[in-house]
């Protein structure tokens, strides 16, 4: 029963999960985080996510009509799905036209190129992002800090500081150590979304609210987030029990950034991740270890996207390496 | 082939970058901006159009078996003629290419026009199809240039025509590998009827 | 043609004296050139960073080891007075590596003004600190490193950082403090010497 709705190779049982079903209940499983993004961020944060949703739609059904010949497949809602994780990747101070591009990028540059709807090998949404992050490093990289959260580090405007992870990093450059900035992290907000950052990625709790439904419904399932989670978890753990003063504990690295949504949202898109359950492991540890490498030696502060956008790479490698045994075949001889 | 022909085929029918798929490594590294397209698709016009004169000249008295590394020889001393010429009188621009020049050495495309065509052919159509091969690639690294430049920077030939910051992307490498891909999709698409 | 031992040693012999003689000549024509846009770059860089002078500082400039690195300092005169020294300076903490500036001190420890030489900072991040892309390095001008201090805000100095880009900002500041040290060891020495 668990492994009825998992996508895998063949044999194959027809059933009644449809795309458009499927991305359903992905949207319904983000409302708890759009929500408290609306709470912490106001209205900018509806304004990001509609612009978002609207030109990824409209960009898909231009491409799809008039370049690639073929019938619209905006009823699928993959399209939607993609406009609003691109915008809860972004930080909700970006300009508008800004948001336009990224959508451009995410569903023309990451989807359609390739084909459209599961032809793509990278994850669209992350796609814009990344495109976003290198082309306006500025915009993308300074937040509003929300109202009645103090800016980190004392900035001298406060309304926009850096996100946590920033913070940190160029505290623990800068020669402090973890115990000269404890106080001024806590982990109450961090799970409630009071922090400073792309407005999806805020709020921890609603973020594990969302997987919960997923699970329940059998979206996906538990493999990929947890082995991402995982192995970040033990990574920086070894790393912390090593040296506390000078990483971050692994409580911290799991709930900052962009850990949660990467790993329960991005991660588990089903075009761009492997197939079997063996390959889901190594391509959810591969994750979590390029992130935690990127957070703690890389040169951005935070690696989820890249990390993703890495592994969705091998991904096709993953799927041929790593088959289940043919179903049917008596011995599993080589031809 | 007509010498007009010899020297037009290099734009579209046999287009280095866009057709051909040659010189790949100083296609994506050099061109940030037109200026440094059109100085890098220069630079390589003129080795290859000396380089293929010479090697058309000498074609006769060198034995079969050591043909490549005299080749080799000759592109290599017309490239460091260009490099010291162009550290002497264009600092700014040998500052930028930096790397770039000495790597005409190994371009694919000069060693292929060497072996395909001059060392075939007689002096004069050897160095109109230099020409036309090089006139191709300056053509198509100052296109690339230009696009990564209007995106990435906001100007074209260094002016600058839209105030701010620009999409930074198309001036770094992943920004050399998407704009060349959806350049060569529209170029074959265009010339898909001339060809 | 046939390839005999003989006629390859021969070929290859005489393409290699041939090519050699030619880059030889095009070394001695451009040696005079070459050298000429260097120094002309380098008391250009002076001349940016410092007020009118008449000597050419190159011709008294003294050479410091810093850090396993060569730190130049060049007195600039006018007439017989000190306008002030430009010190090439550089760091290893850039985002992309090494910096090289070029800062100007007055004769009493002001800084005058300081000209990037070169880095490889991200463009439209840490390339900021060119003086011509934004006013990060005008900050220094007229301060005095004995009452400005020399580190990044976030550091608790008095330098305001690039927006989005502390590591270059901290490199750039790195290297003006190399500089400032340098110059201070070197009005010790100057005292010492006069008395």
């Amino acid at each position: 029963m668990e492994k009825k709705l998992v996508i895998a190779p063949s044999p194959h049982i027809h059933g009644n999960m449809t795309t458009t079903r499927l991305m359903r209940d992905v949207l319904i499983a983000l409302l708890p985080a759009f929500i408290v993004s609306v709470v912490v961020y106001g209205v900018s944060a509806v304004i990001i996510t509609a612009v978002s949703v609207a030109s990824c739609v409209l960009f898909e059904s231009l491409i799809s009509r008039f370049l690639l010949g073929k019938r619209a497949t905006i009823g699928d809602l993959s399209a939607v799905v993609t406009g609003v994780l691109l915008a809860f990747n972004l930080p909700s101070s970006l300009p508008v036209w800004m948001v336009v591009i990224g959508a451009l990028v995410a569903i023309g540059v990451g989807k359609m190129s390739f084909g459209g709807l599961g032809c793509n090998p990278f994850n669209p949404a992350l796609v814009g992002r990344v495109f976003l992050l290198i082309s306006f490093p500025v915009q993308m990289t300074t937040f509003p800090t929300p109202a009645g959260v103090n800016a980190l580090g004392g900035a001298v405007d406060a309304v926009s500081g850096p996100t946590i992870l920033s913070f940190v990093r160029g505290a623990l450059k800068g020669g402090m150590t973890t115990a000269d900035i404890a106080d001024q992290i806590s982990y109450g907000d961090m799970l409630l979304g009071f922090k400073a950052g792309s407005f999806g990625e805020v709020a921890a709790l609603a973020l594990l609210l969302g997987f919960a439904y997923l699970l329940y419904r059998k979206v996906i399932t538990w493999h990929v987030p947890v082995f991402v989670l995982g192995t970040m978890f033990v990574f920086s753990g070894l790393l912390w029990l090593i040296d506390p003063l000078h990483y971050m504990n692994p409580v911290f690295q799991i709930l900052t950034g962009g850990a949660l949504l990467g790993a329960i949202f991005m991660a588990t898109d089903y075009v761009t991740s492997p197939m079997t359950h063996k390959g889901m492991a190594i391509y959810g540890i591969g994750i979590g270890l390029i992130t935690i490498l990127i957070r703690v030696w890389g040169s951005y502060p935070e690696g989820m996207s890249f990390a993703i956008l890495i592994m969705n790479a091998v991904v096709p490698l993953i799927n041929k390496y790593v088959k289940p045994k043919r179903f049917g075949a008596v011995t599993a001889k080589k031809k | 082939m007509s010498k007009l022909q010899l020297l037009t085929k290099g734009l579209i029918k046999e287009n280095p970058t866009f057709v051909l798929m040659l010189g790949m490594c100083p296609t994506l590294g050099t061109t940030t901006s037109s200026l440094n397209g059109l100085g890098m698709g220069v630079a390589t016009m003129f080795v290859l159009t000396l380089s293929n004169m010479a090697i058309s000249l000498i074609k006769n008295v060198v034995p079969g078996k050591v043909r490549i590394p005299a080749f080799i020889v000759v592109i290599a001393s017309f490239v460091t003629v260009v490099q010291l010429l162009m550290e002497a009188y264009l600092p700014d621009l040998y500052a930028t290419l930096g790397v770039f020049i000495p790597l005409i050495v190994v371009n694919c495309i000069i060693l292929g026009r060497a072996e395909a065509f001059a060392s075939k052919n007689n002096v004069l159509d050897s160095a109109l199809d230099g020409l036309g091969i090089g006139l191709g690639f300056t053509m198509s690294l100052t296109i690339l240039g230009s696009v990564r430049e209007i995106l990435g920077s906001g100007s074209i030939f260094g002016l600058k025509f839209i105030p701010g910051d620009a999409m930074l992307v198309f001036v770094l490498a992943p920004g050399a590998f998407i704009a060349l891909g959806y350049l060569l999709v529209i170029f074959n698409k265009l010339t898909a009827k001339l060809r | 043609m046939e390839s005999s031992l003989k006629n390859m040693v021969l070929t290859l012999l005489i393409i290699t004296f041939v090519t050699s003689a030619v880059v030889g000549l095009v070394y001695q024509v451009t040696e005079a050139p070459i050298a000429e846009a260097k120094t002309a770059k380098v008391t250009g860089a002076i001349a940016q960073v410092l007020p009118a002078f008449d000597n050419n500082p190159a011709d008294l400039k003294q050479v410091e080891m810093v850090d396993g690195k060569e730190v130049v300092i060049y007195p600039a005169l006018n007439g017989s007075d000190t306008v002030g020294y430009a010190i090439e300076t550089f760091s290893n903490n850039g985002f992309g590596g090494l910096i090289k500036l070029m800062v100007g001190f007055l004769p009493d420890g002001t800084i005058y003004k300081v000209e990037t030489l070169s880095h490889s900072e991200t463009p439209g991040l840490g390339d900021k600190m060119e003086r011509k892309k934004s006013n990060f390095s005008v900050q220094f001008e007229g301060k005095n490193p004995a009452t400005f201090k020399l580190s990044v805000k976030k550091d608790g100095g008095d330098v305001d950082a690039i927006t989005a880009s502390t590591i270059s900002s901290r490199a750039f500041t790195d290297a003006v403090d190399r500089a400032y040290k340098v110059f201070q060891s070197l009005n010790q020495k100057g005292g010492e010497s006069h008395e």
